[in-house]
């Protein structure tokens, strides 16, 4: 199971439903569209990926569960490798218990 | 001296007549007088120029900037306010030595740099954006004569409560003179690019966003101060019409923007 977690120190800015995200350290500029936005709002680190597709992708797109998933695990896949998500094995630690 | 841009006062000290001269001349719209609050940075002339041909490099902290090029070299204490250049008796120097220390305390304001031309018609200010080549001077030297021209080449932008405002600034592109110094609420933004024929269209601010970063000036690689540019640009541009711009260059392109 992934747990997606927005990367720490990212300016980020929603703007008419679409995610621009910049990485500070290199000045990078990321644009996401409307669904990899909502992966993108959901990801605390604490709700697995799954999780994300079924209660924030299904319910809006007319979308087949396990395809909605594949495309969400490479788009997941895809964010990671610009370091714009972190993609933990385990659910990260509570701040707040 | 003390040049102001944008509300930001520079407190520039040199012993050196001619060089105050030139910088008398070429600041002219933009020295103040006498202002407590302004930024100090002392100037020490060199005799002869680096030979070194190095990149512009801003490093630093929040109590101590490194900023050199191979014309010349600062330091700036943006806590004390303070700051001091090595460079040889020339203008673009401490030109750019002065965008770059805009440019930090601007972030710290809500304001940036940036790469446009701008100009105030009817009191509501216009900012046309584009890298070079893009038609900045072009779309000024069309402007009505009734305009108050900002700048042709570098605008300088801050919020001010709920508004933004563009403030005339020196840095000047082919036209070769300093804007004047005067301010006005943003009416609108325009991404600007030459065309046979004039079109306008509206441009989303998530599309603006991506455009716009790449035309800020910002030299810095603070990320707390990056993040803050960032924001200000999100916030500028909810607050702001933005429009793609494609013109022929005639003066008609002034009606269909004012």
């Amino acid at each position: 199971m992934t747990f997606p977690l927005r990367a720490p120190n990212l300016a980020s800015r929603v703007l008419h439903g679409e995610a621009i995200v910049m990485n500070p350290a290199d000045s990078g500029l990321f644009s996401l569209n409307e669904t990899a936005t909502a992966i993108w709002l959901a990801a605390d680190g604490q709700t697995p990926l799954r999780t994300i597709v079924e209660s924030h992708i299904c319910p809006d797109y007319e979308v087949a569960f396990e395809q909605a998933l594949a495309d969400a695990e490479e788009l997941a896949r895809d964010l990671a490798q610009h370091a714009i998500l972190l993609l933990l094995p385990e659910p990260r630690p509570n701040p707040c218990p | 001296m003390i040049v102001q841009i944008g509300e930001i006062p520079i407190h520039i000290r040199t012993d050196n007549p001619g060089f105050q001269e030139m910088l008398n001349k070429r600041y002219r719209n933009f020295i103040t007088p006498s202002n407590p609050a302004a930024i100090t940075l002392s100037v020490e002339l060199l005799a002869e120029a680096n030979t070194q041909d190095l990149d512009l490099a801003v490093s630093g902290n929040k109590d101590l900037w490194t900023i050199q090029r191979g014309d010349f070299f600062s330091t700036y204490n943006p806590t004390l306010r303070q700051g001091n250049v090595r460079q040889t008796a020339n203008p673009w120097s401490i030109d750019a030595l002065i965008r770059i220390i805009h440019s930090l305390e601007l972030a710290r304001n809500r304001g940036f740099l940036l790469h446009a031309a701008s100009a105030i018609v009817n009191k509501r200010a216009f900012i046309f954006t584009g890298a070079s080549g893009a038609g900045k001077t072009t779309i000024s030297r069309l402007a009505p004569k009734s305009a108050s021209l900002l700048t042709d080449e570098i605008s300088c932008i801050r919020r001010e409560g709920e508004v933004f405002r563009a403030w005339g600034t020196p840095f000047a592109g082919e036209l070769a003179t300093p804007g004047d110094n005067v301010s006005a609420p943003i009416a609108a933004l325009y991404f600007l690019r030459h065309a046979p024929e004039n079109r306008i269209a509206e441009l989303s601010p998530a599309e603006a966003l991506r455009r716009i970063m790449k035309n800020i000036l910002f030299f810095a690689e603070d990320p707390e101060l990056v993040q803050l540019v960032f924001s200000t640009a999100a916030e500028f541009l909810e607050r702001t019409p933005v429009f793609r711009l494609e013109f022929k260059p005639d003066a008609s392109i002034w009606d269909l923007i004012s």
